[in-house]
């Protein structure tokens, strides 16, 4: 793990362990928490969309048998924050991922998981993911309260 | 974080009161004991997540299960959510549309009085 890169940026390089999921919520929402523009329910939105990312990411090397450790980075300003995901596992289409069935439909109940790619897309502003056979990149940005309106 | 579940009789439902975080590293302790729970005969089920501090997919998939297991027993879910930050969670992923959030345990009354909607309903 390395610290802070610079003024405005956390750089956090975890191990592929679940465990650290929690370390880099904890890590990035901190760092938010010292921008005056993000009020706490902005905070609470960066907090699900990174954790998603970040155990996406961590799963991939786990469940690819890589070593690497994942790469999470935050660049903080005073309207966004910018949050930067690397993986070096297979990658996936996220263009294909299964649509989950209405909440009302008896389907739905099979679908235990498949929600946090969606769940990311939802309460980030911006999201990118660009992946291929090299790792997965995903790009979120969470604008300030103020930003938003 | 692991998370913390206690399990108590609350007749006719079983409670599972939930503390911590359920996330990839919290959400198998949920599964795990809903599924000890069912198999224990109790079906009428109230997750008390008041003491949740976090929860993300891998909560919510915990949840999705545990409805899915009632159902198949003819049971019953009541979920007790009174922290807005984890409300919005179910309520982005639609799930208020299927259960009722109550926000006391207090507040959940009898089986049967609307804690979950049926499917296809």
């Amino acid at each position: 793990m390395s610290g802070r890169a610079g003024s405005d940026r956390v750089v956090i390089e975890i191990p592929a362990r679940t465990e650290f999921v929690s370390f880099v919520r904890v890590v990035l929402t901190g760092a938010a928490e010292i921008e005056p523009g993000m009020d706490s329910e902005r905070i609470e939105d960066l907090r699900v969309a990174v954790s998603e990312a970040t155990t996406n990411a961590v799963e991939a090397h786990l469940n690819a048998g890589c070593e690497q450790r994942v790469r999470v980075e935050g660049s903080l300003a005073d309207d966004e924050v910018v949050v930067a995901v690397r993986d070096e596992g297979p990658g996936f289409d996220p263009e294909d991922l299964p649509e989950l069935p209405p909440p009302e439909s008896p389907e739905r109940l099979l679908y235990e998981s498949g929600l946090g790619i969606p769940l990311m897309r939802v309460l980030a502003d911006e999201s990118e993911i660009r992946s291929g056979a090299g790792g997965t990149d995903v790009r979120l940005v969470v604008y300030s309260s103020g930003r938003r309106k | 974080m692991q998370a913390a579940i206690e399990s108590r009789r609350r007749p006719p439902w079983t409670v599972l009161a939930v503390g911590g975080e359920l996330d990839v590293v919290g959400a198998p302790a949920l599964r795990q004991a809903v599924v000890a729970a069912v198999s224990a005969g109790g079906t009428r089920l109230i997750l008390d997540l008041t003491g949740v501090d976090f929860i993300d997919s891998f909560g919510i998939g915990a949840v999705v299960g545990a409805l899915k297991r009632v159902r198949q027993r003819d049971g019953e879910l009541a979920l007790v959510c009174p922290a807005p930050r984890v409300r919005r969670v179910f309520e982005l992923c639609d799930l208020d549309r299927i259960l009722t959030l109550h926000n006391s345990i207090d507040s959940v009354g009898a089986p049967g009085v609307g804690h979950s909607a049926e499917p296809g309903s």
